[in-house]
């Protein structure tokens, strides 16, 4: 029997969708293991927390009432604390930023394996089974580790949230925290990028990345975008080169979108993209590669070279 | 001062591609410097370049063909370099967050650097751990997804941004000896030049195995098993205009007008 100490995550007062995904996946987790779910919640107005995440199939919740808002330092020494409290096996974070800055630290304090970035679980056998992706997506892996103790970090929207309330107990927990071991301080939150058009208001989008390979011929899409009255989004790493600026990014870290028409130009669909446009009505995309990622999630395709297809396209409007 | 800057080697997949056990089949790969590592190459070096008697070391764990990436490092400004490899890791099918983080543990002891900078995340496995457990590891301060930052050596403080979802930035101060992992987008990574490439050939890239790190096999043992590997099955239903470049952009074209998208 092996119990899942499973971690909510907040910001600014809000918590996050993924602290509700990490019931659903830790509730699984713990039910393949034989154990209990007790989630954790670190931070802010814990009490509040606590009510909106009691959610069926969280056993306990337990709020540790430290600061306002994420530190690091403080989410890994309470962590370690709390999961020998509770003893625990499996201790399961979102993958997001936050997740990636404290789990790797409480998996070496505690030495315990880490496996990152997972997305589907199965702990009914010895020991864990965890698929994940690697090399962009192009495969899937399923990894293998013979114990009861983990700590395992879950990508966001796999699983769907947890809804129906619950009855967990909820317990104050008393963490020891040594503050001359605090070496970061957060100061406060930019919004990034800035700029005139909200692309999250666009009814149409035209999106571009990687695959328009050189900044000239942005006036490529430029034009597309011109000639259907639409606006002009991009990938990463077209805002990472500065072809375009920040508040133009569609993604995890950019601006989530849900236009009517998504039309992706040379977007292969890495997860961090997706997770900033699947929401779209109405998904096209054009990609030489049939195997793109983007495909799964597009209505509409064209497998062949952007630089064939656009003009064409533009043509048709002009 | 002394900045560690972890870098990797990886493989990118063609289009089309073959999986041959738990491997991607090696004809189907090229490698390159992982692109996240190329940004904290970059960060290292300007570091170099603004602050007073600064050497950038980059260190990486690969095999004798890694060094070849690793130059490229050098040949954009790291001052000179370490590679592991060991004959232990050769059938090692993945090196998990735990092996990674003893034999980078032991560079560290032996460097003694005041920085580290290390890509967020390397485009093979994705992990995105191993700069965080290494910071537990050796006693750093650290921060994860760090695009922006101000290094105060006077003061010892590392001013950063990390990027957090939907377009906001985390700012915080972190205490130094710290270990940042750096996200895309911090700068804008240098080509090499000519003359860095030259210059590249006569820097130190220093082989270490394990018995010269004062570690064992038993210490890269990975608790971390790859036991398959699969293309994901395709979930696509879409909807696929095919044709001449022409007629695809003309079926499209309809259909942007039936949803009244334009004229």
């Amino acid at each position: 029997m092996t119990d899942v100490l499973a971690v909510a995550e907040h910001r600014r007062g809000d918590l996050r969708d993924v602290s509700f995904e990490v019931i659903t996946a830790g509730r699984e987790l713990a039910d393949g293991a034989g154990g209990d779910l007790h989630l954790a919640v670190i931070g802010g107005d814990v009490d509040g927390f606590a009510e909106r995440l009691n959610r069926e199939g969280v056993d306990v919740i337990h709020t540790v009432d430290e600061g306002e808002e994420f530190n690091h330092d403080v989410y890994a020494q309470a962590l370690t604390q709390l999961y020998d409290e509770v003893d625990a096996g499996y201790l399961l974070t979102p993958n997001s930023v936050n997740g990636l800055d404290y789990a790797p630290a409480v998996a070496n304090g505690l030495d315990l394996p880490i496996v990152t970035d997972v997305v589907e679980l199965d702990a009914s056998g010895d020991g864990l089974v965890a698929t994940r992706e690697m090399y962009g997506s192009k495969v899937e892996t399923t990894n293998e580790l013979d114990a009861d103790r983990a700590v395992v970090t879950i990508r966001g929207a796999e699983w769907p949230p947890a809804e129906e309330s619950g009855d967990a107990e909820v317990s104050a927990f008393d963490a020891d925290i040594d503050e001359s071991a605090v070496r970061s301080t957060v100061t406060g939150f930019e919004e990034a990028g800035g700029g005139d058009v909200d692309i999250s208001d666009a009814d149409v989008l035209v999106s571009v990345g990687r695959g328009i390979e050189e900044e000239e011929n942005l006036d490529l899409v430029r034009d597309l975008a011109d000639a259907l009255d639409a606006t002009l989004s991009a990938s990463r790493p077209i805002v990472d080169n500065d072809w375009l600026p920040k508040n133009r990014q569609v993604g995890q870290s950019g601006k989530v979108v849900t236009p009517d028409v998504y039309i992706a130009i040379g977007i292969s669909g890495a997860v961090q993209h997706v997770a900033g446009m699947k929401g779209s009505d109405t998904i096209v995309a054009i990609n030489t590669d049939p195997n793109a990622p983007i495909f799964d999630l597009a209505d509409y395709g064209i497998v062949d070279d952007l630089f064939d297809v656009v003009p064409a396209l533009i043509e048709e409007f002009e | 001062m002394k900045v560690l800057v972890t870098v990797k080697e990886v493989a990118e997949v063609e289009d089309d591609f073959e999986i041959e056990g738990t491997e991607i089949g090696s004809q189907y790969l090229n490698y390159d410097l992982n692109e996240w590592d190329d940004y904290a190459v970059e960060e290292g070096v300007q570091i170099s370049e603004n602050v007073d008697d600064v050497e950038v070391v980059a260190v990486t764990i690969g095999p004798e063909r890694s060094e070849e990436t690793i130059r490229m490092a050098l040949a954009k400004g790291a001052d000179r370099a370490v590679r592991v490899w060991d004959e232990a890791l050769e059938d090692i099918d993945l090196l998990d967050v735990g092996a990674k983080v003893r034999l980078l543990e032991a560079v560290v002891e032996e460097e003694d650097p005041d920085l580290v900078l290390s890509g967020v995340q390397a485009g093979d496995d994705a992990f995105g751990a191993t700069g965080v457990a290494l910071a537990d590891a050796i006693g750093f301060e650290w921060a994860a997804v760090v695009n922006h930052l101000d290094l105060d050596v006077d003061e010892g403080v590392a001013h950063v941004h990390r990027e957090l979802e939907g377009g906001v930035d985390e700012v915080t101060d972190v205490e130094t000896p710290a270990v940042l992992t750096i996200q895309t987008g911090i700068n804008e990574p240098r080509y090499a030049s000519l003359r860095g490439i030259r210059q590249a050939q006569s820097k130190e890239i220093a082989p270490k195995d394990l018995s010269d790190l004062g570690l064992s096999a038993e210490d890269v043992e990975s608790e971390l098993r790859l036991t398959d590997m699969y293309e994901p099955e395709t979930e696509s239903d879409a909807t696929y205009f095919e044709g001449s470049p022409e007629e695809e952009a003309g079926q499209l074209a309809d259909m942007l007008r039936e949803k009244g998208v334009a004229e």
